[in-house]
């Protein structure tokens, strides 16, 4: 819609060779021999095609070897690069934010903005620093850390902030369980999120066919290296939080920050001393079909969904395959992986991980945002409960009448294996080694 | 280019819910239109019908005599998630041109200033104030964009607004012009200056 106005004013897209188009929200995740059936998504994709063919704008379509979520790609292909100012009609570009790149998700009309002038019109944004020290308990996740502070400063709570995750526990992590946690900040209503950038960053990019080469990369990582924040920067806001206690994280509700830890309850509603609250509350588990006080192990689902911007990369993959190793997915559940790109898949191939998630009895799927927005045919039926690794619980969200229980991929591949909740660190879940993959696994 | 934003004078719609995501105001299942318009038709699609299609017709603005309501007043943290323009197409569709609450989701927030739909911050206790004035009869205020005040009898209450937004809201302005004519030189100056490290590698 942005260039059909661009074309109605006459205007052109000033940096075509700075900018980039995939299709990822509504795409088939099935057999991509066989033309799109819905008939809206194909004339969506369709019109992107033209579009981007007259800008002259490149485009990762369904055929493409580099095809995948764009939070996933971006990283991938060495197009995000940290010290970049970034844009994307989406909100979940927060995610981009974990190779120190200030990452926007717009809407169309500045989509359009961006398009015509190559810049964004901004406030200058209020910082808020979140300080994570502490050692993960074995199989708790970035996932869970950002579950856990989503609950802790809710919906609205960072509105108006970059959100910077700082200290100890965010140095020692992977670049991919940074990217989980920049992704969702957008759910606790930050404008975005970003880290300062390491030799984790430069080493992940550095493979990217669109990555600076030679002279340029020397260049490019000199000044990345000054791209750190000073250890007397002053915040607006900041939140210090020990990871030591945080327990695998499951979402009750219909916003992600109605969650609780595996071993909780779902909360009573004379745990809510606000009003407003209460009547959330009450209203969301009507819709999830829960009663309070209801144990969160104790809550049956029918589905399971790997995949979304926020965990879907290789790592996450590895990290089911470890629960999953030697076990079978129960027979009442229905349950898919849906890789983040199509290089995520071909590396998971290359490994031998498909035949483990098949073997468990899991789909095995192509790329794209699938069941996390349930804009292509993987949806949930009505009152379907699912325990997804993406990263919205609302209402209708994975399709009319779903319910979403927001998880991570390890709590995830439990839950499809018992057909419940359950406490991933008592679960005798494999180490990487054991998995016995096929291939040298890069972190 | 949408209408200029003046005063707006117009019975007051209550909708008394927090944490709105814009899923909420214009559900992902109808983003697949490639259209602008005929968008409200979707508006708070799953609050207004049912399963079936069917109108419910509970809903505030389906209420008689809110139907035509330029203003919306709602709870807390009103447009947060997803950063799809089309719920703020299909409000000023519907012919909401000015939604009150004391905060919104940033990236809607945005989208509404480029769409002529005025989104007033109000402190806690002056929306509360509000809420209480709605539930007790029929309240009809008066948003006056140039002063940043909102009136009725008896109340006032003064709102903060980005002067840039303000300004494109009084003129219904085109910001892509605004940028091109007043920023042209800047904008090439950096794109000139830009190291060859920060473009995307091409063979």
């Amino acid at each position: 819609m942005a260039f059909e106005s661009l074309r109605v004013s006459g205007r052109r897209v000033r940096r075509p060779d700075l900018t980039f188009a995939v299709m990822d929200h509504n795409v088939p995740t099935g057999d991509r021999s066989v033309p799109v059936s819905e008939a809206l998504s194909a004339n969506q994709m369709l019109t992107l095609q033209k579009n981007t063919n007259e800008y002259g704008i490149t485009l990762f379509d369904l055929q493409s070897p580099m095809q995948g979520i764009s939070h996933v790609i971006g990283p991938e292909l060495g197009l995000t690069l940290p010290g970049l100012t970034f844009t994307c009609g989406d909100s979940h570009s927060s995610t981009h934010g974990a190779l120190g790149s200030l990452a926007l998700g717009i809407g169309t009309s500045e989509g359009e903005h961006v398009f015509a002038t190559q810049t964004i019109w901004l406030r200058r944004l209020k910082q808020f620093a979140v300080n994570l020290r502490g050692v993960l308990s074995e199989c708790v996740t970035s996932k869970d850390v950002i579950l856990s502070i989503i609950r802790t400063i809710g919906t609205g709570g960072a509105i108006g902030h970059v959100v910077e995750f700082r200290g100890p526990t965010v140095a020692k992590m992977s670049l991919e369980e940074r990217m989980t946690m920049t992704n969702m900040t957008i759910e606790g209503g930050a404008r975005t999120s970003i880290i300062e950038p390491d030799q984790k960053v430069f080493d992940y990019i550095r493979d990217g066919p669109f990555a600076p080469r030679g002279r340029d990369w020397d260049e490019a990582m000199e000044f990345w290296r000054t791209l750190g924040s000073d250890h007397e920067a002053r915040y607006d806001r900041s939140l210090d939080v020990d990871v030591d206690p945080i327990e695998p994280q499951v979402s009750w509700g219909t916003n992600p920050a109605m969650t609780v830890g595996v071993t909780e309850s779902v909360p009573s509603l004379g745990d809510f001393h606000d009003a407003g609250d209460r009547l959330a509350a009450e209203k969301a588990l009507k819709y999830m079909g829960l009663l309070p006080n209801q144990r969160i192990s104790d809550i049956p689902i029918d589905a399971v969904f790997i995949g979304s911007c926020t965990n879907a990369r290789l790592s996450d993959l590895i990290a089911a395959a470890r629960v999953l190793k030697g076990r079978r997915v129960s027979s009442s559940i229905r349950a898919m992986v849906v890789p983040g790109s199509q290089s995520v898949k071909r590396r998971a191939e290359s490994l031998g991980l498909h035949r483990l998630f098949t073997e468990a009895g899991f789909e095995w799927r192509n790329s794209g945002c699938s069941m996390c927005i349930a804009m292509n045919e993987d949806k949930l039926s009505p009152g379907e409960r699912c325990a997804s690794t993406s990263n919205r619980n609302f209402e209708n969200r994975q399709g009319p009448g779903g319910r979403t229980h927001l998880v991570s991929p390890l709590t995830a591949a439990a839950a499809a294996i018992e057909g419940r909740f359950v406490d991933v660190r008592d679960y005798g879940v494999a180490s990487v080694e054991e998995l016995g993959l096929e291939g040298a696994v890069v972190a | 280019m949408p209408d200029p934003i003046r005063v707006l004078t117009s019975r007051v719609a209550l909708f008394d819910a927090d944490d709105v995501d814009t899923d909420q105001i214009f559900p992902a299942q109808f983003l697949k239109v490639t259209e602008r318009k005929g968008l409200s038709k979707y508006l708070f699609y799953r609050w207004r019908y049912d399963e079936a299609g069917n109108p419910l017709g509970s809903f505030i603005l389906d209420v008689e005599g809110f139907r035509d309501s330029k203003i919306l007043l709602t709870g807390r943290n009103f447009g947060i998630g997803s950063s799809r323009e089309n719920a703020v197409w299909a409000l000023t569709e519907f012919g909401i041109r000015c939604v009150i609450s004391s905060s919104f989701g940033d990236i809607f927030y945005n989208n509404a200033s480029k769409n002529g739909l005025l989104c007033v911050r109000l402190g806690d206790d002056a929306a509360d104030a509000m809420r209480n004035s709605v539930r007790e009869g029929k309240l009809v205020v008066s948003v006056d964009l140039e002063k940043q005040t909102i009136s009725y009898p008896g109340n006032q209450f003064a709102f903060e607004i980005e002067p840039h937004i303000k300004e494109r809201l009084l003129r219904g302005a085109d910001d892509i012009a605004f940028t091109i004519n007043n920023y042209e030189e800047e904008i090439r100056g950096y794109e000139a200056r830009m190291p060859k490290y920060m473009l995307p590698f091409r063979p």
